[in-house]
């Protein structure tokens, strides 16, 4: 098996190191490489999300840039073998900064039929395809169609196949651990995870402790789950049927102190910091729903830093306790998905009109209704800007990868603090269980979120007025319940200026909706000029963006750049309000193009808001776009072709729309 | 009076020293002098007028609570009353304390993370029968069976007051209203066997035009830990009217009403004539005093722990309000959820001390240099 590849679209290796002898004699080589993209796919059930992780944790800990795209069906745990059952994880490293998780495997390793045939049109021919030969047994190739064995007819001759059998060397290697068959069977994923370290040079003293301190209390899976990652690396060492290991250099990373990080978590590490920097106790109302529930999860384990969570009874009570909160001076925040929104926008609304802070997460999901729970789009924006009654202003803001989810929910929390206001958080699934590498911040240098609690009457007549507002931000003073003094009501009624008080008055609640959609529209003032990456100058097409695309978006500009041609990004971080520049930006380029996973949500925002031609790109499969096919579009887009871009998309049978398709 | 003292005990200790909130409540203090107690009740006016109809009940609600109040020793900054939609919830602009205003039906969960994270408060729920048991319906079971601490008052007046007379989910059956022209079909809720159903540790029912009995509820149902639901029948001249005319008209009210006081016989009617006793299959019956034995006659006792006497009392009324009883059905000693929720955040702290730069790296970090 010598001369095999790994099928990486990486410039062709160069043995690097002098070939390495096994024991045995055998002889092995070591092949460089800048680039892989691995996808790990079995049944729900084979733990493809745990290997995953944990190899992208030795990966983080080795130095490589990465980018994860778990892949998951909403079903816990479907019919074993068979297809809606099938899971995958994939994890693209490499020795540069990358931004996306890459658009097709290296290479795959499929666990059992199902996942070969669930994820095989993904593999470009050529590419290394290692499948475990136990699972492939008639009944289990039966269930998913095979009429015959695909390991061994032939049908997988474009690729470079290693079948082998990784549940009996599993069990082999277990055989004196006391475990039965079938539990020993259950550590096959660490058996692979095993090869695969050997196989890319990874750490592996990481996963040896984890398993440790996954299993505290059951020593005797941990040994087990030990053994196997072992037999599985040395199973790499001495075999014939691997002669070359990979090495992928670490990425040249700025100095610091790094770990790895998925969206949710950095979301999460966010809120807790926001009730470090702001010193308000954090109240978190919430309600589970996929790909939320981690939010919760997450902080849930960090009541140390007076953080509350409360699992409510639905999502409405979950957004409620927490506007409760934040009027009680608490930092309160909602965390849910499009679904979840839905159900909140009466209370969002609510919170507009007694203008206290609030923080509502949505981490948004395939819609509508129920839709693909576990899967990303980026369908809820308009939901966002404008799904509730009234004139109902709030601010709007999406993180643009994993990490930047810590930095854009400390924003948010700044925005609803400073100007006493809801806002929303556009997060998704591909950032929530996506991970990347993320350079730890130093506590000093995060925002102050301090804020002026309201203790002293402020009218001119010795009286309090909720509703007085600061002339700058136009924020209401905002006062805590055990306040001596400043007792007060508020509530959904119309509000006299100032005072607060109840009122009908038709001058009155005009000024009062046109005040605070002005205090929104303000907040523009305190953002930083918007960032135009246009490396070259020239660039004569501007690619706008906003969320999770900014990776693929990224990467398929860099190919355009890459072909000679110039190009120019834009990435929104925030929603609404839009850049005070935006508009003067958008007008200098011939073309502006906006892809998006809906159908062209930003795309009407911006032609509505400054009437600019702009061209809509848009896919909605609950994938983030590849690179290569943002590439082509944008590259005929500058190329002065328009209307409907073919994509060379052998995996989706609808081709992606260019367009405005309203 | 120890109880609400022992939650004051708690006073501005959010389990987080130096926070901004205890620091702008020890300021105000500092500018207004000590803290207010001894309040009178137009303390507790506002400067609004009040917008019920002339003749309301919620008015005669309002002056017992705005009596009453004082004599709870808290004062008026320490006090939020949270409502939802409805006549009855615009109680909130009329008390010189903190309050929300908010959504229809949804004050209970307000009032859960508003007294869940600021156990210091005296937090109060004002809402209607539609508010808290219609559209609300969900939060208000699961807030009793949670057992946060809040004082719940239902205003039921078994009719939708504000949106003008449509029937309610304690109207009963065959109602006539403007949206039941052929009379309603639904068969109605009894709120206190609804709360007892979801555990309610404390429940209790009152006539708002009964200053002392109402008073004697609220009291304690104020002095209870945990959530306290209070349902006040109250009259809505304009929509309903009379609704409970059968228990508040001398001629008819001693016959059809069971006073409940704890530790004493459950004897009533005109003369005492009638009590209740316990029937064949484990529940309770009316029975007339000469036909039974003196110590057949069931002795109220409002702290049993399990809930199904109080639920048997609760199911003695009919939906014509034949045997109401009044008074507090259920007062039990249960952990409360705030109380709980500080304690874990105490827990936590005691077993490893909050470390901002310690969480964000995580355990698996590592160094460029
Ligand atoms: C979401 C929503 N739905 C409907 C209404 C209209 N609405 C206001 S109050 C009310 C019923 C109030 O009845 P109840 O709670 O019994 O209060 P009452 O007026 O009788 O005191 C309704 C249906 C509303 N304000 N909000
Ligand atoms: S409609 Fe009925 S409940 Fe509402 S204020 Fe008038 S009398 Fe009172
Ligand atoms: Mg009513």
């Amino acid at each position: 098996m010598t001369g095999i590849t790994p099928g990486s679209t990486a410039p062709a290796g160069a043995a690097v190191d002098a070939p390495s002898s096994a024991p045995g004699g055998l002889v092995k080589s070591v092949v460089a490489l800048d680039r892989v993209v691995i996808r790990l796919a079995g049944d729900s059930g084979d733990g493809m999300q745990l290997t995953g992780g944990r190899f992208t944790s030795e990966t983080a800990t080795f130095g490589n840039d990465l980018s994860t795209l778990p892949n998951f069906p909403a079903e816990i745990r479907a019919p074993t073998g068979t297809l809606p059952g099938v899971s995958s994880f994939q994890l693209h490293f490499a020795d540069h900064d990358i931004m996306t998780p890459g658009d097709a495997p290296d290479v795959l390793i499929v666990m059992n039929p199902a996942a070969l045939k669930a994820n095989l049109p993904d593999l470009p021919g050529g590419g290394l395809l290692i499948a475990d030969a136990d699972e492939f047994t008639p009944r289990n190739l039966a269930k998913v169609g095979y009429a015959s064995n695909p390991l061994e007819d032939g049908s997988l001759d474009g690729w470079q196949l290693v079948s082998v059998p990784l549940t009996s060397m599993t069990t082999d290697a277990l055989a004196d651990s006391g475990l039965g068959k079938k539990e020993a069977e259950r550590s096959k994923n660490m058996f692979t995870l095993g090869l695969l370290s050997w196989m890319y040079h990874r750490p592996t003293e990481g996963t040896i402790r984890f398993l440790e301190r996954q299993f505290r209390r059951k020593p005797q899976i941990a040994a087990a789950n030990i053994a196997a990652f072992r037999a599985g690396y040395n199973y790499g060492v001495t075999t014939e049927a691997f002669a070359v290991s990979y090495e992928i250099k670490p990425a040249p990373m700025a100095p610091g102190k790094y770990r790895n990080i998925s969206g949710n978590q950095a979301l999460a590490l966010a809120i807790v910091a926001a009730g470090q920097r702001s010193g308000l106790p954090v109240f978190l109302g919430a309600y589970p729903i996929t790909p939320a529930s981690d939010v919760l999860h997450e902080l849930s384990k960090h009541k140390a830093f007076g953080v509350r969570t409360f699992q409510a009874e639905d999502e409405i009570a979950g957004i409620g306790a927490a506007l409760g909160a934040s009027f009680g001076g608490a930092l309160g925040v909602t965390t849910t998905s499009g679904p979840g929104v839905a159900l909140k926008s009466e209370t969002i609304g609510l919170a507009v009109m007694t203008e206290l802070p609030l923080v509502i997460v949505d981490v948004q999901r395939g819609g509508p209704s129920t839709g693909l729970p576990t899967k990303t789009e980026q369908s809820d924006l308009l939901q966002a800007l404008y799904g509730r009654n009234g004139e109902a202003p709030v601010p709007v803001i999406a993180p643009r990868s994993p990490g930047d989810c810590f930095d854009a929910a400390l924003e948010a929390a700044r925005i609803a603090l400073t100007y006493r206001t809801p806002v929303i958080l556009l997060s998704d699934g591909y950032l929530a269980n996506g991970a990347e590498p993320w350079a730890v911040p130093i506590i000093d240098e995060l925002p102050d979120l301090r804020v002026d609690f309201a203790t002293e009457p402020n009218g001119e007549d010795g009286e309090f007025l909720p509703y007085l507002r600061d002339p700058e931000t136009l924020a209401r003073a905002w006062a805590v319940p055990g306040t001596a003094g400043l007792q007060h009501r508020i509530g959904g009624l119309e509000k006299a200026d100032k005072t607060g008080n109840i009122s009908y008055d038709a001058d009155n609640h005009d000024f009062m909706v046109r005040t605070r959609q002005a205090k929104v529209d303000g907040i523009a003032a305190s953002l930083p000029p918007t960032e135009v990456d246009d490396p070259d100058g020239d660039a004569r097409v501007a690619v706008i963006g906003w969320g999770s695309t900014y990776g693929p978006i990224g990467a398929a500009c860099r190919r355009i750049r890459a072909s000679g041609r110039s190009i120019a990004q834009v990435h929104l971080r925030h929603l609404n309000p839009l850049p005070a520049d935006l508009g003067e930006i958008l007008a200098r380029y011939d073309r502006v193009v906006c892809p998006e996973m809906n159908l062209g949500q930003l795309a009407m925002v911006l032609r509505a808001k400054f009437l600019v031609d702009v061209q809509s790109h848009t896919q909605v499969r609950g994938l983030p776009f590849r690179a290569a096919e943002l590439a082509a579009v944008l590259q005929d887009v500058i190329d002065g072709t328009t209307g409907t871009v073919a994509t060379s998309d052998s995996s989706s049978d609808t081709p992606a729309q260019t367009g405005a398709a309203l | 009076m120890t109880a609400i003292e022992s939650t004051n005990a708690h006073v501005h200790d959010l389990g987080m020293p130096g926070n901004p909130i205890s620091a702008a409540i020890a300021d105000s203090v500092a500018v207004s002098g000590e803290k207010q107690t001894a309040l009178k009740a137009k303390d507790l006016k506002t400067d609004q007028e009040v917008r019920w109809c002339p003749g309301c009940g919620d008015y005669v609600i309002l002056n017992a609570v705005q009596s009453f109040l004082p004599s709870l020793g808290i004062a008026r900054e320490d006090m939020v009353i949270v409502s939802g939609i409805g006549c009855s919830s615009r109680f909130p602009y009329y008390m010189n304390t903190y309050g929300m205003h908010s959504i229809h039906g949804r004050a209970p969960a307000i009032a859960t993370g508003l007294a869940a994270s600021r156990p210091d408060l005296s937090v109060w729920v004002v809402t209607g029968d539609g508010d808290a048991l219609s559209i609300g319906g969900n939060h208000l079971i699961h807030t009793l069976r949670r057992n946060v601490n809040l004082t719940i008052l239902l205003f039921n007046n078994r009719i939708y007051g504000l949106t003008k007379g449509q029937y309610s989910p304690t109207s009963e059956i065959g109602k006539v209203t403007k949206s039941t022209p052929m009379g309603s079909l639904d068969h109605p809720f009894n709120p206190v066997s609804l709360a007892l159903g979801a555990d309610a540790t404390f429940v209790g029912r009152a006539m708002d035009s009964d200053r002392k009995g109402l008073t004697d509820v609220l009291r304690q149902a104020a002095e209870h830990q945990g959530t306290s639901l209070v349902e006040i029948y109250q009259n809505c001249n304009i929509f309903n009217d009379g609704a409970f005319e059968l228990l508040k008209d001398p001629a008819t009210g001693t016959q059809w009403t069971i006073p409940l006081v704890h530790g004493e016989p459950l004897v009533f009617g005109p003369g005492g004539a009638s009590c209740v006793v316990r029937d064949e299959v484990g529940g309770l019956r009316i029975a007339e005093r000469n036909q039974v034995d003196a110590s057949e006659i069931v002795v109220h006792d409002a702290h049993r722990n399990d809930p199904s006497y109080a639920f048997a009392l609760s199911r003695l009324s009919s939906q014509d309000l034949r045997y109401t009883p009044m008074g507090v059905f259920r007062s039990v000693d249960k952990p409360v959820y705030d109380r709980m929720m500080a304690d874990q955040l105490e827990e936590a702290r005691a077993e490893r001390p909050a470390d901002l730069a310690a969480l964000l790296a995580g355990g698996d970090s590592w160094t460029v240099s």
